[in-house]
Parts: C-alpha cells; structure tokens; sequence
C-alpha cells in the first residue's frame, strides 16, 4: 500500500514542470490567448520530442504505451502552467483510436499521431445537446455525416476528427475532406480554441463499435481533464496565498484575517481533494479497471466544482485586482470553468455515479 | 502507487477479519453500567486474543504492528461493528502517551493494566475557559513535598466515573509564557478531592462528565514527560493518533453512508421512493465522492507519515473535512425522512444530533483551518 509516484514518474513530473515553466511564462500565455491558431509549430514540435503525444499509444502503434497515471502526471503539470496546446484534444481522440480505431485507421494515424507529425480533436457536442455527453443524434447515411458539432477543441490545427454519433457510435473524418467547413467560435477559456464543425455529407469511416473500450477511453479523457484542474487549482491557490501575504490592509496583512485565510484552508481541502481522486483514478484505469468508471466519474465531478470554486475563491481573496484583465487569475477561472464543462459536468458525472453504486 | 495490499498486510487482514468473526459478541445492552461491563468484557477478550494495543511495541504487551496494519485495525474494527473497547482513551492516547514521554518504570507500571481493562482512563484537558485555547488552563498544581496539590475544573471528561486515571493537564507555573507552565500528570480519580457530574448533551445522554478537583493529591513520580513539558507531551500524542484514526472514521462514514442509500431506496415519498429523487441522488452522490476522498487521504496521510515521518498536507484536513461530510449525511437522512424527521423514531434522530459535536470535539473546524492556514499554507498567525 502506498500512495506515493514511482521514480520514473516523479521523474516524468520534474521535467513537465521545468519545461512548462521555462515555455509557457505569463507573456506567452497571454500571447497565445490573443493569437487565433493558439500555439506554435516550434511549441507543439518540442512537446512531441518529449514524446507527450505518444504517451498513450502502444508500443506496437509507436508510442510509448504508458499508463494513465502518467497522464494524470502531465495533464496537472499543464494545467499549472495553463499552457494552451492542443496537447489534450489531440490525446483525448487519440484515446478513442486506441480503444476503437480498426486496423486500417490504426495503421495509417496512430504512428503520426505518437510521433507529433498529425493531430486529432473530438467533435463531441451536438448543436443543441443538453449536458450529456453520450447522447447524440448524429446518424451516419451512405457512409458519410451531416451534422453541426459545438465546441470542439483545436479543430482548425487537426488532421483528423473523430465525430461521436448516435448510440455510442464514433465516426473518424479527415479534417481537410470535402464536406468538412470549420469555424472559430469565441470561447470562455481563450487558451484552447474552440470551433463549430458543419459537416456536409462528409465522408465517415466508423470505428469499431466496441462499448467497453471505448468507455475505458472516455474514463480515461476525464480523469485526464480533472486532473488539469488540480494543477488549475493549485496554481490558483498558491496566487492567493501570496498575495494574502503581501497585501496589507488596516495595516495587517489581509491573510492574518481569519476571514481570508479560512477562505485558503478552503482551497487545500478542494484542491487536495481533486488530487486524491485523480490520482486514485489514474491508478483504477492501469490497474483496478472494476472501480475505473467510478473513480473517473468521482474526479471528474469533484474537480469540476472545486476547479471553479478555488479559483473563483482565488479571485475573491485578490479583491478589485483580480478582476482585471492585466491580472492572470480570470485565465485560470475560464479554464477551470470550461473543463468543468467539457465531457459531462458535475451533476452529469455525480448522476453516474449514483448510478454505479446502486442508489 | 499501489493502493493493493502487500501479501503480509493481507494475512494480517484476514487473520484479524477470522478473529472477529469467530468472536462476535453480540449487541451492546442499554444503560450506562451495562454498557461498560460489555466493553470491559470486550476489551478483555481482545486483549487475550493478542489484539488490544496492536500499535504497541511487544516488550509491552502489544502487537507491533506497522502503521498500515493499525490502520487495517482500525478499519476491520469499524467494518466488523465491533463494539468500542472500554478503555478506548488508555489505548488511543493514554498508552502512547507513557510509550512516548513516560520513563521505564512508568511504562512498566502503567501499560499492562490498560491491555487488560484493569484500569480505565480519562482525559483532563479541556476547562470551561480553556476549550479551543487549551494552553491557558487555569487547573492549578502546587508541590508539597513529594506531592502535588491540585485545584481546578475540566470538562468534556469521558467515562470520568469508570477511570482510574486521569490525563491531567495543570498550571505548575504561573509566571511562565502559557505554554511553558504546563505538566502532564497521571491523577489517582479514586480520591474524595476528585468529584464527577455527568454532563446531559443535546442527545439527552451523558457520554462527558465534569470534574470539580478541590486539593486532590498526586505524587511526584506521576508527572509524565517532566515538570514544564505538558504541552509538548499533550501534543504530540494527539499529533500521532490523528493519521491512524481516520481509517476508523472514514469507514464509519462508508457504513452509514451505506445504511442511509438503503434509507433513500425504501422510503417512499412523494408517490416514490426517494432514491429517484434527482436532488437526493444528486446529494447522496456527493456524499460518495466526500467518502471517497476521506479514504484516500487517510491513505496518503499514511505514505507521507511513512516516507517522511510527519503527515502530508492532507493529514490536517482529514478531521475537519470527516465532520463536514458526517454532518451532511445526518443532515441528508433527515430530509429524505421528510416529516418523520419531527419525530424521534430511528437512529437517525441521535446521529444527526450527536453530529453537531463532530466539528467541535477533538479539535473545532475552526482552530482546524487556523492550523491548515498557517502551519500548512504559511498565512500569518492572527494573533
């Protein structure tokens, strides 16, 4: 029994965070929120030297073939550097072709995909969907898609989509194809671009229609995503900290109240208590895969609320100067938002797990 | 990371869980007397079977066991239902305490007939004026000779009137910083000068006692740690306890958390059951994930004991956060009775109140978050 990372991935953990220090300072990140395509070749090259984008595909496939705590690893490491990358929407469909690509989609976008040479996005979200993620009513006719998918993450920069469709169905779209029109949508959180996919009669080549794994996948994609928000999180609340310690008013630093620092206490215990469950479900998906459903639903819920609710906090302890654009809290707040909404919310992931445990 | 148990954790697990279950000893009687002779009777045959003070070294009568079998312990314990041993405070505090800081005729002396349930102990901390402030205790002890005579108040004493011996906290100087001026001493409670009122609490029970010491006596050989050192050694058992003892109280939460879902699925409300009331699933849902959190940080605060020797992060959050989630769940259940909850019919009713004092007793939520504050996240003391 120990709860503790490995070397390798205490190890992993290191370099994450003394790259994305030394790449992503606050002048890049707010450079990169106003530059429309959101990141450069030379950033996105670097990344895959790292070999990030080969961390889930397997060895056979020509990545690295680790685990998820692994990715639990990286995803809070740039989640603390609030590094805008299409680092995730491309590992999050790149997941999906793991668990479901046949062997020809396999061959042709795996080794591409690990190597950094191609990326991916998941175009999840029908035009008008409610707050489920697994409902669609995207139907296929003739081997090609006509649909209107929201919000989907770093669309204009991938090679290929992968379209999820009606009864758990997923479709993989060449994003260039014919068919295919992709347009910027302004987003909450403007260090990962989001965009509307129209498809008309675009050509779709389904993947194979394997429930199970396709599910581990999208396990998979949210303890990814909670666990960004535990390094959202943390960063967050090491910014409130600080500045309850520098600030000073009626001559007292205004984290001596109790007011205030009660308010950081707070933040520990939800912050904590996103990376317990994160790494717990990092941990089910390589090794408990019974308890991997809700363990990722438990993270995901938790760290969507305590994604927004810290760094909401964070903003409250910086008064007025936290409400500025010039201040770098309001990038942490949209991110820790927008995940908190991306692959099912809070109530979504709860009523799956009332659900799993028999309630 | 490995949260799986290794093969000796494993044996050591199942042996415990076949000891229980071979020595079910049934249900605890009402009443005050009854009670405590079934936990005596309890704590004996635990002791016999070699599984009182599993924490204990062996050369004193315990177990040695690692941290992680204590916390084993302390889960299987809670899971099988087993009743509370009667000298629960002598095992938790008191026996750690004479272990840590007493001297070797002391441990000699004290540690045995606390395994055996010989001999009871209470705890005199806390003072009417003294609850959350426990360095300004006003209880006072003056020597005389080879003796100490002690005069003040304590309250919130548990099983005060089956102790033997009382973990006192007095002032033997008065013109040191506050907490410079303490000493921990052993009191005999078998004296005249030592009287006990029960203490009714909202649940209409008398669990706590007050003690009104008037010129109570006790010799010099009975102060433990040394003469100005009461802080330190008051605080530091309490420090050690901590990590261990969540395992027994997120386990306890998982059990009722479990009894409560059982609630929501036979309850009928509103022309259903309420379980597919979506605000309650929502809520019973959190309730899960809360539960779930207090488990794994119990597991964290004990990786972190172990490779660093002091509790992580998550190691002072663990009390404060298990009372939030203890109180909801009580406050939960009666909602989900609706009107049922106006009447005093299950027991429910006394959860929900005795879970008022989870956010006070052992520590209130809010000296709790002064301590996360400032020894945690470095915030500027207030004072």
């Amino acid at each position: 029994m120990n709860f503790d990372f490995t070397d390798d991935q205490r190890a992993i953990k290191r370099t994450a965070h003394d790259f994305l220090e030394a790449r992503y300072p606050s002048d890049t990140v707010r450079a990169l929120a106003a530059d429309d395509r959101g990141f450069t070749d030379e950033q996105w090259r670097e990344l895959s030297e790292l070999g990030w984008t080969g961390l889930v595909v397997p060895e056979a496939d020509g990545g690295l073939g680790l685990g998820a705590v692994e990715l639990v690893v990286i995803q809070e490491e740039l989640g603390y550097a609030l590094a805008p990358t299409p680092f995730f929407s491309s590992v999050a469909a790149t997941l999906l072709l793991v668990a479901a690509g046949t062997d020809s989609q396999r061959e042709r976008w795996l080794g591409p995909l690990a190597g950094g040479e191609a990326r991916a996005t998941i175009a999840l979200w029908d035009e008008h969907a409610g707050w489920s993620p697994d409902h669609s009513e995207v139907e296929a006719a003739n081997g090609t898609l006509t649909a209107t998918k929201i919000a989907v993450p770093e669309a204009a920069t991938a090679d290929v989509l992968i379209v999820a469709a009606a009864d758990g169905r997923h479709y993989l779209v060449d994003a260039g194809g014919p068919g295919v029109r992709i347009e910027p949508e302004r987003s909450l959180d403007p260090t990962r671009k989001l965009f509307k996919v129209v498809l008309s009669q675009a050509d779709a080549e389904p993947l194979a229609l394997e429930p199970a794994r396709i599910a581990h996948a999208y396990h998979t994609i949210v303890t990814a995503l909670a666990a960004e928000n535990v390094g959202v999180a943390q960063r967050a609340m090491e910014m409130a900290v600080s500045y309850a310690k520098d600030r000073k008013q009626f001559d007292r630093p205004i984290g001596a109240y109790q007011a205030v620092s009660h308010r950081c206490a707070q933040m520990l215990l939800e912050v904590e208590g996103a990376r317990s469950l994160s790494y717990w479900a990092g941990w089910a998906l390589d090794h408990e895969p019974g308890a991997a459903a809700r363990a990722a639903s438990m993270a995901k819920a938790y760290a969507s609320d305590a994604g927004f609710r810290v760094t909401a906090s964070a903003l409250q302890v910086h008064g007025g100067i936290g409400f500025t654009w010039e201040h770098d809290l309001h990038f942490f707040l949209k991110r820790a938002k927008s995940n908190a909404h991306a692959f099912g919310d809070a109530r979504w992931h709860r009523d799956r797990v009332a659900e799993l445990a028999g309630v | 990371m490995d949260l799986t148990l290794s093969p000796n954790e494993l044996a050591f697990r199942d042996q415990l869980r076949a000891w229980l279950a071979a020595n079910d000893p049934g249900r605890e009687p009402a009443g005050d007397e009854a009670a405590f002779a079934f936990r005596r009777d309890w704590q004996r045959r635990l002791h016999a079977g070699g599984w009182a003070g599993v924490s204990w070294p062996t050369e004193y009568g315990g177990r040695g066991a690692t941290l992680i079998e204590q916390a084993i312990y302390n889960e299987e314990v809670v899971r099988a239902k087993a009743p509370q041993a009667a000298n629960v405070l002598g095992l938790a505090m008191g026996g750690p305490t004479v272990i840590a800081h007493g001297s070797e005729e002391q441990r000699r002396r004290y540690l045995p007939p606390i395994l055996s349930a010989d001999e009871i102990w209470c705890q005199g901390f806390s003072e009417p004026d003294s609850g959350s402030d426990l360095a300004s205790v006003k209880t006072r002890a003056s020597r005389h000779g080879d003796e100490w005579v002690v005069t003040g108040q304590k309250v919130w004493t548990t099983f005060a009137h089956h102790a033997k011996w009382c973990m006192l906290v007095a002032r033997t100087d008065a013109d040191a910083p506050k907490h410079k001026g303490l000493t921990y001493f052993l009191m005999d409670m078998e004296q005249d000068a030592v009287q006990i009122r029960p203490l009714v609490q909202i649940t209409g029970e008398a669990e706590f006692n007050e003690l009104f010491i008037e010129e109570a006596r006790i010799p010099n050989e009975n102060i433990i740690g040394g003469e100005g050192n009461g802080w330190a050694v008051a605080i530091t058992t309490l420090m050690h306890e901590r990590a261990t003892l969540a395992f027994g109280l997120q386990v306890s939460v998982q059990i009722a958390l479990g009894q409560l879902i059982e609630k929501a699925r036979s309850t009928r409300a509103n022309g259903r059951v309420a379980s597919e009331d979506p605000v309650v699933r929502q809520r019973l849902a959190q309730l899960l994930i809360e539960a779930e959190v207090l488990r794994l940080n119990a597991y964290r605060g004990l990786t972190a004991i172990m490779r660093q020797g002091v509790p992580g992060p998550e190691g002072s959050l663990g009390k404060w956060h298990w009372s939030d989630v203890n109180q909801s769940l009580t406050e939960l259940a009666m909602e989900i009775a609706g009107p049922h909850a106006m009447l005093d019919e299950d027991e429910w009713t006394y959860r929900f109140l005795r879970a008022r004092a989870n956010s006070i007793e052992g520590g209130t939520t809010e000296i709790l978050k002064n301590i996360v504050a400032e020894r945690v996240l470095g915030l500027p003391r207030m004072r």
